[in-house]
Protein backbone atom coordinates (compact mmCIF):
# COMPACT_ATOMS: atom_id res chain seq x y z
CA UNK A 1 0.00 0.00 0.00
CA UNK A 2 2.52 1.90 0.76
CA UNK A 3 4.68 1.32 -2.46
CA UNK A 4 1.35 1.71 -4.47
CA UNK A 5 0.66 5.40 -2.51
CA UNK A 6 4.46 6.36 -3.10
CA UNK A 7 3.70 5.28 -7.09
CA UNK A 8 1.27 7.30 -7.81
CA UNK A 9 1.79 10.04 -5.88
CA UNK A 10 5.37 10.53 -7.64
CA UNK A 11 3.37 10.15 -10.95
CA UNK A 12 0.86 12.49 -10.71
CA UNK A 13 0.82 15.08 -7.40
CA UNK A 14 4.83 15.36 -7.46
CA UNK A 15 4.74 14.96 -11.28
CA UNK A 16 8.09 16.35 -12.02
CA UNK A 17 7.89 18.17 -14.84
CA UNK A 18 4.60 20.45 -13.32
CA UNK A 19 5.04 20.68 -10.05
CA UNK A 20 8.65 20.77 -9.26
CA UNK A 21 10.06 21.69 -12.87
CA UNK A 22 12.55 19.74 -13.27
CA UNK A 23 14.34 18.61 -16.70
CA UNK A 24 12.71 21.30 -18.35
CA UNK A 25 15.49 21.94 -20.62
CA UNK A 26 15.19 18.52 -22.46
CA UNK A 27 11.41 18.42 -22.34
CA UNK A 28 11.24 22.12 -24.08
CA UNK A 29 14.22 20.87 -26.25
CA UNK A 30 13.07 17.11 -27.35
CA UNK A 31 9.58 17.37 -27.88
CA UNK A 32 9.09 18.04 -31.43
CA UNK A 33 8.38 15.11 -32.43
CA UNK A 34 6.23 11.67 -30.15
CA UNK A 35 9.13 9.68 -31.45
CA UNK A 36 12.01 11.18 -29.83
CA UNK A 37 9.88 12.12 -27.05
CA UNK A 38 9.15 8.13 -25.79
CA UNK A 39 13.18 7.16 -26.33
CA UNK A 40 13.92 9.89 -24.46
CA UNK A 41 11.19 9.58 -21.75
CA UNK A 42 11.71 5.61 -21.50
CA UNK A 43 15.58 6.43 -21.04
CA UNK A 44 15.04 8.78 -18.10
CA UNK A 45 12.82 5.68 -16.36
CA UNK A 46 15.54 3.95 -16.41
CA UNK A 47 18.21 5.95 -15.41
CA UNK A 48 15.81 7.51 -12.62
CA UNK A 49 15.44 3.76 -11.48
CA UNK A 50 19.27 2.82 -11.28
CA UNK A 51 20.20 5.78 -9.91
CA UNK A 52 18.05 6.32 -7.10
CA UNK A 53 18.27 3.07 -5.41
CA UNK A 54 22.02 3.56 -5.99
CA UNK A 55 22.45 7.18 -4.17
CA UNK A 56 19.77 6.23 -1.87
CA UNK A 57 22.33 3.33 -0.63
CA UNK A 58 25.31 5.78 -0.56
CA UNK A 59 23.59 8.60 1.39
CA UNK A 60 22.34 5.88 3.84
CA UNK A 61 25.88 4.15 4.33
CA UNK A 62 28.06 6.87 3.99
CA UNK A 63 26.98 10.13 3.64
CA UNK A 64 23.97 11.01 5.92
CA UNK A 65 25.60 11.73 9.61
CA UNK A 66 26.39 8.90 11.42
CA UNK A 67 26.05 6.56 8.38
CA UNK A 68 29.47 5.41 8.84
CA UNK A 69 28.87 3.68 12.13
CA UNK A 70 29.34 0.52 10.14
CA UNK A 71 32.97 1.01 9.84
CA UNK A 72 33.86 1.04 13.80
CA UNK A 73 32.39 2.99 16.27
CA UNK A 74 35.07 5.82 16.20
CA UNK A 75 33.27 7.08 12.92
CA UNK A 76 29.99 7.26 14.25
CA UNK A 77 30.05 11.03 14.81
CA UNK A 78 31.26 12.25 10.47
CA UNK A 79 28.83 13.76 8.82
CA UNK A 80 29.56 13.67 5.47
CA UNK A 81 26.39 15.17 3.88
CA UNK A 82 28.08 18.24 2.61
CA UNK A 83 29.87 15.72 -0.30
CA UNK A 84 26.18 14.79 -1.56
CA UNK A 85 26.41 16.63 -4.45
CA UNK A 86 29.69 15.69 -5.97
CA UNK A 87 28.70 11.92 -4.91
CA UNK A 88 25.21 12.06 -7.01
CA UNK A 89 26.17 14.05 -9.86
CA UNK A 90 29.15 11.55 -9.87
CA UNK A 91 27.59 8.44 -9.25
CA UNK A 92 25.06 9.92 -12.18
CA UNK A 93 27.67 10.64 -14.52
CA UNK A 94 29.24 6.92 -14.34
CA UNK A 95 26.01 5.13 -14.42
CA UNK A 96 25.43 6.65 -17.53
CA UNK A 97 27.97 5.66 -18.86
CA UNK A 98 27.88 2.16 -17.52
CA UNK A 99 24.33 1.83 -18.48
CA UNK A 100 25.33 2.76 -22.35
CA UNK A 101 28.46 0.38 -22.44
CA UNK A 102 25.99 -2.58 -21.18
CA UNK A 103 22.93 -1.77 -23.86
CA UNK A 104 25.49 -1.16 -26.25
CA UNK A 105 26.44 -4.40 -26.14
CA UNK A 106 23.54 -6.90 -24.97
CA UNK A 107 20.16 -4.87 -26.94
CA UNK A 108 21.81 -3.26 -29.91
CA UNK A 109 18.52 -2.58 -31.25
CA UNK A 110 17.85 -0.90 -27.69
CA UNK A 111 20.57 1.01 -27.78
CA UNK A 112 20.17 2.17 -31.24
CA UNK A 113 16.44 4.18 -29.84
CA UNK A 114 18.32 5.01 -26.99
CA UNK A 115 21.75 5.69 -27.87
CA UNK A 116 21.91 9.60 -29.09
CA UNK A 117 20.13 10.70 -25.49
CA UNK A 118 21.88 8.78 -22.99
CA UNK A 119 24.51 11.36 -22.79
CA UNK A 120 22.03 13.86 -22.36
CA UNK A 121 20.72 12.69 -19.59
CA UNK A 122 23.36 12.77 -16.98
CA UNK A 123 23.06 16.56 -17.22
CA UNK A 124 19.12 16.21 -17.31
CA UNK A 125 17.86 18.28 -13.78
CA UNK A 126 15.50 15.45 -13.39
CA UNK A 127 17.99 12.57 -12.69
CA UNK A 128 19.98 15.17 -10.31
CA UNK A 129 16.53 16.13 -8.90
CA UNK A 130 14.73 12.60 -8.40
CA UNK A 131 18.13 12.02 -6.09
CA UNK A 132 18.13 14.88 -4.17
CA UNK A 133 14.42 14.68 -3.43
CA UNK A 134 15.01 11.56 -2.39
CA UNK A 135 17.22 12.65 0.25
CA UNK A 136 15.32 15.28 1.31
CA UNK A 137 12.31 14.00 1.33
CA UNK A 138 13.71 10.61 3.78
CA UNK A 139 12.37 7.94 1.82
CA UNK A 140 12.64 5.34 4.64
CA UNK A 141 13.63 2.45 2.64
CA UNK A 142 15.47 0.97 -0.63
CA UNK A 143 12.44 -0.43 -2.11
CA UNK A 144 10.58 2.74 -1.61
CA UNK A 145 13.68 4.53 -3.05
CA UNK A 146 13.18 2.45 -6.55
CA UNK A 147 9.25 2.91 -6.39
CA UNK A 148 10.18 6.67 -6.14
CA UNK A 149 12.89 6.47 -9.00
CA UNK A 150 10.46 4.38 -11.34
CA UNK A 151 7.29 6.50 -10.34
CA UNK A 152 8.81 9.91 -10.86
CA UNK A 153 10.16 8.83 -14.35
CA UNK A 154 6.99 7.61 -15.37
CA UNK A 155 5.59 11.03 -14.42
CA UNK A 156 8.51 12.64 -16.51
CA UNK A 157 7.61 10.53 -19.69
CA UNK A 158 3.83 11.36 -18.80
CA UNK A 159 4.89 14.84 -19.21
CA UNK A 160 6.66 14.57 -22.11
CA UNK A 161 4.45 12.32 -24.36
CA UNK A 162 2.06 14.62 -23.62
CA UNK A 163 3.59 17.97 -24.85
CA UNK A 164 4.90 16.24 -28.14
CA UNK A 165 1.77 15.33 -28.72
CA UNK A 166 0.69 18.88 -28.61
CA UNK A 167 2.91 20.30 -30.37
CA UNK A 168 2.51 18.17 -33.42
CA UNK A 169 -0.80 19.22 -33.31
CA UNK A 170 -0.25 22.82 -32.68
CA UNK A 171 1.97 23.43 -35.82
CA UNK A 172 -1.55 23.19 -37.44
CA UNK A 173 -3.32 26.13 -35.67
CA UNK A 174 -2.33 30.15 -36.31
CA UNK A 175 -0.90 31.01 -33.52
CA UNK A 176 0.38 34.64 -33.02
CA UNK A 177 3.58 34.63 -34.20
CA UNK A 178 5.18 35.85 -31.58
CA UNK A 179 4.23 33.09 -29.56
CA UNK A 180 5.15 30.89 -31.85
CA UNK A 181 7.50 27.57 -30.42
CA UNK A 182 8.12 28.46 -27.22
CA UNK A 183 5.97 30.84 -26.03
CA UNK A 184 3.05 29.01 -26.97
CA UNK A 185 4.88 25.91 -25.60
CA UNK A 186 5.46 27.71 -21.98
CA UNK A 187 1.66 28.45 -21.55
CA UNK A 188 0.49 25.14 -22.55
CA UNK A 189 2.59 23.44 -20.27
CA UNK A 190 1.49 26.35 -17.46
CA UNK A 191 -2.22 24.90 -18.03
CA UNK A 192 -1.08 21.52 -18.09
CA UNK A 193 0.28 22.21 -15.04
CA UNK A 194 -2.95 23.51 -13.84
CA UNK A 195 -4.81 20.45 -14.92
CA UNK A 196 -2.30 18.36 -12.75
CA UNK A 197 -3.09 20.31 -9.53
CA UNK A 198 -6.32 18.60 -9.48
CA UNK A 199 -4.66 15.11 -8.60
CA UNK A 200 -3.86 17.10 -5.61
CA UNK A 201 -6.69 15.83 -3.94
CA UNK A 202 -6.54 12.24 -5.09
CA UNK A 203 -4.48 10.98 -1.76
CA UNK A 204 -5.56 12.57 1.06
CA UNK A 205 -3.27 12.37 4.42
CA UNK A 206 -0.43 13.75 2.25
CA UNK A 207 1.99 16.23 3.18
CA UNK A 208 -0.02 18.90 1.06
CA UNK A 209 -2.34 19.00 3.97
CA UNK A 210 -0.25 19.37 6.85
CA UNK A 211 1.37 22.40 4.94
CA UNK A 212 -2.03 23.52 4.30
CA UNK A 213 -2.70 23.59 7.89
CA UNK A 214 0.16 25.25 8.93
CA UNK A 215 -0.67 28.17 6.92
CA UNK A 216 -4.05 28.43 7.94
CA UNK A 217 -3.08 28.52 11.63
CA UNK A 218 -0.45 31.21 11.08
CA UNK A 219 -3.22 33.20 9.17
CA UNK A 220 -5.64 32.79 12.13
CA UNK A 221 -2.67 33.70 14.57
CA UNK A 222 -2.56 36.96 12.89
CA UNK A 223 -6.40 37.51 12.92
CA UNK A 224 -6.66 36.96 16.70
CA UNK A 225 -3.40 39.13 16.61
CA UNK A 226 -4.73 42.13 15.21
CA UNK A 227 -8.77 41.13 16.55
CA UNK A 228 -6.95 41.25 20.13
CA UNK A 229 -4.57 44.92 19.42
CA UNK A 230 -8.72 46.25 18.66
CA UNK A 231 -10.27 45.09 21.78
CA UNK A 232 -6.96 46.89 23.54
CA UNK A 233 -7.82 49.84 21.45
CA UNK A 234 -11.57 49.64 22.41
CA UNK A 235 -10.62 49.28 25.98
CA UNK A 236 -8.20 52.45 26.27
CA UNK A 237 -11.05 53.99 24.70
CA UNK A 238 -13.64 52.95 27.30
CA UNK A 239 -11.28 53.77 29.84
CA UNK A 240 -10.22 57.61 28.81
CA UNK A 241 -14.30 57.74 28.43
CA UNK A 242 -14.65 56.70 32.05
CA UNK A 243 -11.57 59.00 33.14
CA UNK A 244 -13.62 61.56 31.36
CA UNK A 245 -16.82 60.91 33.38
CA UNK A 246 -14.96 60.85 36.79
CA UNK A 247 -13.20 64.32 35.95
CA UNK A 248 -16.92 65.72 35.21
CA UNK A 249 -18.34 64.30 38.58
CA UNK A 250 -15.55 65.49 40.11
CA UNK A 251 -15.93 69.12 39.00
CA UNK A 252 -19.79 68.84 39.84
CA UNK B 1 37.79 51.67 -21.71
CA UNK B 2 41.23 50.14 -21.05
CA UNK B 3 39.49 46.59 -19.75
CA UNK B 4 36.29 46.03 -22.40
CA UNK B 5 36.90 46.69 -25.77
CA UNK B 6 33.64 46.68 -27.95
CA UNK B 7 34.03 42.75 -28.17
CA UNK B 8 34.35 42.13 -24.79
CA UNK B 9 31.36 44.46 -23.60
CA UNK B 10 29.03 42.33 -26.28
CA UNK B 11 29.60 39.42 -24.27
CA UNK B 12 27.83 40.84 -21.28
CA UNK B 13 25.71 42.99 -23.37
CA UNK B 14 24.14 40.35 -25.80
CA UNK B 15 22.99 37.74 -23.27
CA UNK B 16 20.68 40.54 -21.89
CA UNK B 17 18.61 40.84 -24.50
CA UNK B 18 18.65 39.07 -28.04
CA UNK B 19 20.51 36.21 -26.57
CA UNK B 20 19.06 35.80 -23.46
CA UNK B 21 19.83 32.36 -21.93
CA UNK B 22 16.53 31.65 -20.93
CA UNK B 23 14.07 33.32 -23.57
CA UNK B 24 16.10 32.39 -26.86
CA UNK B 25 18.55 29.77 -25.65
CA UNK B 26 16.57 27.87 -24.07
CA UNK B 27 18.84 27.37 -20.99
CA UNK B 28 18.76 26.67 -17.29
CA UNK B 29 14.47 26.83 -17.37
CA UNK B 30 14.68 24.52 -14.19
CA UNK B 31 15.77 26.51 -11.56
CA UNK B 32 14.35 29.45 -13.12
CA UNK B 33 10.36 28.75 -12.56
CA UNK B 34 10.24 26.69 -9.23
CA UNK B 35 11.88 29.64 -7.02
CA UNK B 36 10.62 32.68 -8.37
CA UNK B 37 7.46 32.91 -5.90
CA UNK B 38 9.39 35.67 -4.03
CA UNK B 39 12.08 38.07 -5.34
CA UNK B 40 14.12 37.63 -2.63
CA UNK B 41 14.88 33.91 -3.31
CA UNK B 42 15.68 35.07 -6.88
CA UNK B 43 17.90 37.25 -6.06
CA UNK B 44 20.21 34.43 -4.25
CA UNK B 45 19.27 32.52 -7.01
CA UNK B 46 20.92 34.64 -9.91
CA UNK B 47 23.63 35.50 -7.61
CA UNK B 48 24.10 32.00 -6.63
CA UNK B 49 24.51 31.55 -10.27
CA UNK B 50 26.74 34.23 -11.37
CA UNK B 51 29.03 32.92 -8.72
CA UNK B 52 29.06 29.33 -9.85
CA UNK B 53 29.25 30.44 -13.70
CA UNK B 54 31.39 33.13 -13.61
CA UNK B 55 34.23 31.57 -11.84
CA UNK B 56 33.35 27.80 -13.60
CA UNK B 57 33.89 29.67 -16.53
CA UNK B 58 37.28 30.80 -15.78
CA UNK B 59 38.13 27.33 -14.70
CA UNK B 60 37.00 25.10 -17.46
CA UNK B 61 38.92 28.05 -19.69
CA UNK B 62 41.99 27.27 -17.77
CA UNK B 63 42.08 23.84 -17.97
CA UNK B 64 40.51 23.61 -21.39
CA UNK B 65 43.71 22.46 -22.74
CA UNK B 66 44.51 19.51 -20.54
CA UNK B 67 41.27 17.86 -20.26
CA UNK B 68 40.71 14.98 -22.57
CA UNK B 69 37.60 15.15 -24.73
CA UNK B 70 36.09 12.05 -23.96
CA UNK B 71 35.89 12.66 -20.45
CA UNK B 72 35.32 16.55 -20.22
CA UNK B 73 31.64 16.44 -19.24
CA UNK B 74 32.56 14.24 -15.75
CA UNK B 75 35.39 16.89 -15.21
CA UNK B 76 32.95 19.79 -15.68
CA UNK B 77 30.36 17.90 -13.76
CA UNK B 78 33.42 18.30 -10.67
CA UNK B 79 34.16 21.99 -11.35
CA UNK B 80 30.57 22.78 -10.67
CA UNK B 81 29.52 20.61 -7.86
CA UNK B 82 32.61 22.10 -5.72
CA UNK B 83 31.81 25.53 -6.63
CA UNK B 84 28.19 24.40 -5.63
CA UNK B 85 28.87 22.72 -2.51
CA UNK B 86 30.81 26.49 -1.69
CA UNK B 87 27.82 28.27 -2.26
CA UNK B 88 25.61 25.97 -0.60
CA UNK B 89 27.61 26.01 2.36
CA UNK B 90 27.38 30.24 2.15
CA UNK B 91 24.02 29.55 2.21
CA UNK B 92 22.97 28.15 5.10
CA UNK B 93 25.79 29.41 7.11
CA UNK B 94 24.72 32.98 6.22
CA UNK B 95 20.99 32.88 5.45
CA UNK B 96 19.70 29.53 6.58
CA UNK B 97 15.48 30.28 6.42
CA UNK B 98 16.42 30.74 2.58
CA UNK B 99 17.99 27.98 1.88
CA UNK B 100 15.43 26.32 3.79
CA UNK B 101 13.23 27.92 0.76
CA UNK B 102 15.66 27.24 -1.75
CA UNK B 103 15.78 23.33 -0.20
CA UNK B 104 17.07 21.30 -3.50
CA UNK B 105 17.56 23.82 -5.79
CA UNK B 106 20.35 25.22 -5.01
CA UNK B 107 21.95 21.35 -5.75
CA UNK B 108 20.43 21.62 -9.07
CA UNK B 109 22.47 24.61 -10.27
CA UNK B 110 24.71 21.98 -11.11
CA UNK B 111 22.82 20.54 -14.05
CA UNK B 112 21.59 23.92 -14.48
CA UNK B 113 21.83 24.08 -18.23
CA UNK B 114 23.24 27.31 -18.60
CA UNK B 115 26.47 26.28 -16.63
CA UNK B 116 27.46 23.30 -19.25
CA UNK B 117 25.75 24.86 -22.01
CA UNK B 118 28.34 28.03 -21.78
CA UNK B 119 31.18 25.32 -20.54
CA UNK B 120 30.30 23.55 -23.80
CA UNK B 121 29.93 26.54 -26.05
CA UNK B 122 32.26 29.06 -24.76
CA UNK B 123 34.62 28.21 -21.73
CA UNK B 124 35.81 25.47 -23.93
CA UNK B 125 37.31 27.51 -27.08
CA UNK B 126 38.34 31.03 -24.91
CA UNK B 127 40.80 32.51 -23.23
CA UNK B 128 40.03 33.09 -19.36
CA UNK B 129 38.76 36.77 -19.37
CA UNK B 130 36.73 36.31 -22.00
CA UNK B 131 35.05 33.38 -20.56
CA UNK B 132 34.77 35.25 -17.71
CA UNK B 133 32.96 37.87 -19.05
CA UNK B 134 30.59 35.61 -20.87
CA UNK B 135 30.05 33.50 -17.88
CA UNK B 136 28.95 37.14 -16.27
CA UNK B 137 26.65 38.36 -19.12
CA UNK B 138 24.90 35.16 -19.29
CA UNK B 139 24.24 34.66 -15.57
CA UNK B 140 23.05 38.20 -15.72
CA UNK B 141 20.71 37.72 -18.70
CA UNK B 142 19.37 34.94 -16.02
CA UNK B 143 19.11 37.16 -13.22
CA UNK B 144 17.04 39.72 -15.52
CA UNK B 145 13.94 36.98 -16.55
CA UNK B 146 14.27 35.62 -13.03
CA UNK B 147 14.04 38.79 -11.25
CA UNK B 148 11.13 40.42 -13.51
CA UNK B 149 9.35 36.92 -13.03
CA UNK B 150 9.66 36.93 -9.04
CA UNK B 151 8.95 41.09 -9.04
CA UNK B 152 5.12 39.95 -10.45
CA UNK B 153 5.02 36.68 -8.56
CA UNK B 154 5.36 38.26 -5.54
CA UNK B 155 3.80 41.51 -6.11
CA UNK B 156 0.25 39.91 -7.35
CA UNK B 157 0.38 36.95 -5.02
CA UNK B 158 1.29 38.21 -1.94
CA UNK B 159 1.71 41.71 -2.22
CA UNK B 160 4.52 42.29 -1.13
CA UNK B 161 8.36 42.96 -2.48
CA UNK B 162 11.12 41.61 -0.49
CA UNK B 163 8.81 41.39 2.39
CA UNK B 164 7.67 44.42 2.47
CA UNK B 165 3.79 45.54 2.08
CA UNK B 166 3.90 47.62 -0.84
CA UNK B 167 -0.04 47.59 -1.23
CA UNK B 168 -0.98 47.93 2.21
CA UNK B 169 -1.85 45.27 5.30
CA UNK B 170 -4.76 42.68 3.81
CA UNK B 171 -5.75 42.01 7.29
CA UNK B 172 -5.65 45.77 8.63
CA UNK B 173 -7.63 46.59 5.27
CA UNK B 174 -5.20 49.58 4.68
CA UNK B 175 -3.77 50.93 1.30
CA UNK B 176 -5.34 49.06 -1.75
CA UNK B 177 -7.19 46.49 0.50
CA UNK B 178 -9.31 49.13 1.62
CA UNK B 179 -11.08 49.68 -1.69
CA UNK B 180 -11.49 45.78 -2.16
CA UNK B 181 -8.41 44.69 -3.45
CA UNK B 182 -7.43 40.75 -2.62
CA UNK B 183 -4.44 39.38 -3.77
CA UNK B 184 -3.94 36.53 -6.79
CA UNK B 185 -3.05 33.74 -4.27
CA UNK B 186 -2.89 31.98 -7.89
CA UNK B 187 0.24 33.67 -8.64
CA UNK B 188 2.03 31.93 -6.11
CA UNK B 189 1.96 28.47 -7.50
CA UNK B 190 4.19 26.42 -9.87
CA UNK B 191 1.91 26.83 -12.67
CA UNK B 192 1.90 30.72 -13.08
CA UNK B 193 5.59 30.73 -13.35
CA UNK B 194 5.45 29.13 -16.93
CA UNK B 195 2.41 31.13 -18.06
CA UNK B 196 4.73 34.54 -16.80
CA UNK B 197 7.61 33.55 -18.87
CA UNK B 198 5.46 32.91 -22.03
CA UNK B 199 4.11 36.19 -21.41
CA UNK B 200 7.80 37.37 -21.49
CA UNK B 201 8.98 35.35 -24.62
CA UNK B 202 6.07 37.00 -26.35
CA UNK B 203 6.67 40.24 -25.50
CA UNK B 204 10.59 40.20 -26.35
CA UNK B 205 9.54 38.47 -29.47
CA UNK B 206 6.57 41.29 -30.60
CA UNK B 207 9.40 43.83 -29.79
CA UNK B 208 12.01 42.03 -31.72
CA UNK B 209 10.31 40.16 -35.16
CA UNK B 210 13.88 38.66 -36.00
CA UNK B 211 13.75 36.19 -33.06
CA UNK B 212 10.15 35.07 -34.20
CA UNK B 213 10.60 31.17 -34.90
CA UNK B 214 8.97 29.51 -38.27
CA UNK B 215 6.56 26.70 -37.34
Amino acid sequence: MEHLELFFKSIFIDNMVFATFLGMCSYLAVSKKVTTAVGLGAAVIFVLAVTVPLNWLLDQYLLQEGALAWLGSEYAEYDLSFLSFIMFIATIATMVQLVEIIVEKFSPSLYNSLGIFLPLIAVNCAILGGSLFMQSREIPSLGLALTYGVGSGIGWFLAILAIAAIREKIRYSSVPPALRGLGITFIITGLMAIGFMSFGGMLTGGDEEKKEKTTEVIVFSKLEKSTEVKKIDINEKSDTKEVAENIKEIEK
Amino acid sequence: MGLLSKKDAKLITDPLTDNNPITIQVLGICSALAITAELKASIVMSVSVLFVLGLGNVVISLMRNIIPSKIRIIVQLIVVATLVIIVDLVLKAFAYELSKTLSVFVGLIITNCIIMGRFEAFALGNGPWKSFLDGVGNSLGYAVILIIVGFFRELLGSGTLLGIKVLGDPIEKTGLYAFGYENNGFMLLSPMALIVVGLIIWVQRSRNQALIEEN
